[in-house]
């Protein structure tokens, strides 16, 4: 480690002003400060000092969602013996098919969006800001396994671009990137993003009989009235099954049970509001609850109980990781309880009650990061409104 | 650039002063027309004729118009104008006429055209107000086929209907676009080329 130091600062001044490559300035901070802790310190007044900078807050994150990647990698590999009728389900086996298959994904969301950010960062002689560190490990998980890889690039380059860097780049950016990649690609490429065939990576091999890779969601937006909710292999689901996340889905977000243990660190570093993730639970059962009472076979989602709806699709990985992006969240505390209530609500009533969208939760969010902001106003509002009634009775 | 200074009428809304993406008037229509080239050549030509014609009318008339009801006659004489061009198009290209739809009976409400009368037209010479409304027409037509040329290249893979992406595309992967059919990726093509244009004319930058 001293040695790769000792190189570094020794080619540091190159890249200083008036250096040979005093261009690429950004491009070597970005790097050094990834490998080493900056040594500079303000140099004037008296400043509050945190070794939590967003840096740290980002791998925080990414250690957070390992769990999930983790399973989801497993996942496919087995939801892929499970259709071909591969009965060795080696853990390593299963775990390697799955991690081959979403690398490329992986690797393509990284290179695209962290090429786009430093050629910005370049023109606009910026720092290169860590922001796409999460997102560029979010945008793979919440896409189908098949998703093809120069359609993840357009829409990587299209949400890094229009999302983010017209409003000024990491931090200034109101909608969630990862969300619009996801979204861009609903809306561009349908058939490749929703459907029955997108979600199981089957391979050259042929499916066994009766396979159906619809999601449980799909099935059940296909369905007439109460359906049971099927496996792979055309055999019911457990409630087991649903938590740990062993059905065919978007490939990172399926285990809840990962999707917890995310949020233990999450909430354990005091990364992600509790206040978000808990009002949006509460709005997810409060929703479900009132849908399952009013159930019809017109909106066959409406059967689900609160708790698979909570464990099915990409509910619960919305409102850990998606809703609680402290940047595009609702900063006041009260804000951030009508905003979570509100995503984890729209989120289920989008899922019942729109039969073309299987899953709300993407669009739930999206639609609650527009209001975030006006959210915010009507809270700071009301409470200078009330401390100026509060001076009023005292004079 | 030395231009005749009785052309500037004509030459100044191309770019300079462009009714969509300066004066940002007019974006409704661009945004429903512009799925396809076709229908996007078809209603620049509708809104050019419309808007010179209308000019010329309302220049002839300006000295007679009583100023408490000047916003009727216009309607009056943009209205009339509009069903001309409208019966026209049903006349002579009926597919075309069906794809645009209400949105030939609109070129009523489009702002550009209320706008170029009310600013324009009312007080100046019928020749001049003749290369205003062409201008205008153009101005808006230029940004109308950029848009419709990538909506209609990346969205369908064709340009006026025939097929420009090779067959081996799709067969290897390669699907069209669908959000550049969906009205929001033209407000987002718009804002492209107010970019692109914004940047090359520092001038223009708030």
């Amino acid at each position: 480690m001293k040695g790769l130091k000792k190189k570094i600062d020794s080619v540091k001044p190159q890249f200083e002003k008036g250096g040979k490559f005093s261009k690429l300035h950004s491009v070597f901070d970005g790097f050094y400060t990834f490998l080493f802790t900056p040594n500079e310190t303000s140099r004037s007044g008296v400043h509050i000092h945190d070794s939590n900078d967003s840096k740290r807050t980002m791998i925080m994150v990414v250690i957070a969602l390992l769990p999930c990647c983790l399973f989801g990698m497993w996942n496919v590999g087995l939801q892929h013996a499970l259709a071909i009728g591969d009965t060795n389900h080696d853990l390593f086996h299963l775990f390697f098919y799955g991690f081959w298959a979403v690398l490329p994904q992986i690797l393509t969301a990284y290179i695209v969006g962290l090429g786009i950010e430093f050629i910005v960062a370049q023109i606009r002689g910026h720092e290169i800001q860590e922001g796409f560190l999460v997102s560029g490990i979010l945008i793979p998980m919440i896409c189908p396994v098949s998703t093809p890889c120069w359609m993840l690039a357009v829409a990587v380059a299209f949400a890094v671009v229009f999302a983010k860097e017209v409003f000024g780049g990491t931090g200034y950016n109101f909608l969630n990137v990862a969300l619009v990649t996801r979204a861009f690609l609903f809306f561009a490429y349908p058939s490749k993003m929703s459907g029955d065939n997108v979600f199981v990576s089957v391979g050259d091999a042929a499916a066994v009989d009766g396979f159906s890779g619809a999601t449980p969601l799909g099935q059940l937006a296909a369905s007439s009235g109460p359906a049971e909710v099927l496996g792979v292999t055309g055999n019911p689901l457990s409630y087991a099954d649903m938590f740990f996340g062993m059905y065919p889905g978007s490939w990172g977000e399926t285990s809840t049970f990962c999707i917890l243990i995310g949020l233990v660190i999450l909430l354990a570093t005091s990364i992600a509001s509790w206040r978000i993730v808990f009002s949006g639970v509460v709005g997810g059962v409060l929703m479900s609850l009132l849908a399952h009472n009013f159930a019809t076979p017109l909106y066959p989602v409406t059967y689900l109980t609160p708790i698979e709806q909570l464990s099915l699709g990409g509910f619960a990985f919305a409102i850990v990781f998606m809703a609680t992006d402290p940047v595009t969240a609702c900063r006041t505390n009260i804000g951030k309880y009508i905003y979570g209530f509100l995503i984890g609500a729209v989120a289920i009533i989008i899922r019942c009650y729109n039969t073309g969208y299987p899953e709300g939760a993407m669009l739930a969010v999206l639609l609650m990061n527009c209001f975030a902001p006006l959210i915010d106003y009507c809270v700071v509002n009301a409470n200078i409104n009330r401390r100026l009634k509060r001076a009023a009775v005292k004079n | 650039m030395n231009v005749n200074k009785s052309l500037l009428p004509l030459i100044n809304p191309l770019s300079k002063d462009n009714p969509v993406i300066v004066q940002v008037l007019g974006i409704c229509s661009a945004l429903a027309v512009t799925a396809k080239l076709e229908p996007a050549l078809v209603m620049t030509i509708s809104v050019t004729a419309v808007l010179a014609l209308a000019n010329v009318i309302i220049s002839l008339l300006r000295n007679t118009i009583p100023t408490s009801i000047r916003i009727i006659v216009q309607l009056v004489v943009v209205a009339a104008l509009v069903v001309i061009v409208d019966q026209v198009l049903k006349a002579w290209n009926y597919e075309v006429s069906k794809a645009l739809s209400v949105f030939i009976g609109l070129i009523i409400t489009n702002c550009i055209i209320m706008g170029r009368l009310e600013a324009f037209a009312m007080s100046n010479r019928p020749w001049a107000s003749f290369l205003d409304g062409i201008g205008n027409g153009l101005g808006y037509g230029i940004i109308l086929v950029i848009v419709a040329f990538f909506r209609e290249l990346l969205g369908s893979g064709t340009l006026f209907g025939c097929q420009v992406i090779p067959q081996w595309c799709y067969e290897h992967g390669y699907q069209n676009n669908g959000m550049m059919i969906l009205p929001p990726m033209a407000l987002i093509t718009v804002a492209c080329i107010i970019w692109v244009h914004r940047s090359r004319n520092k001038d223009l930058q708030e």
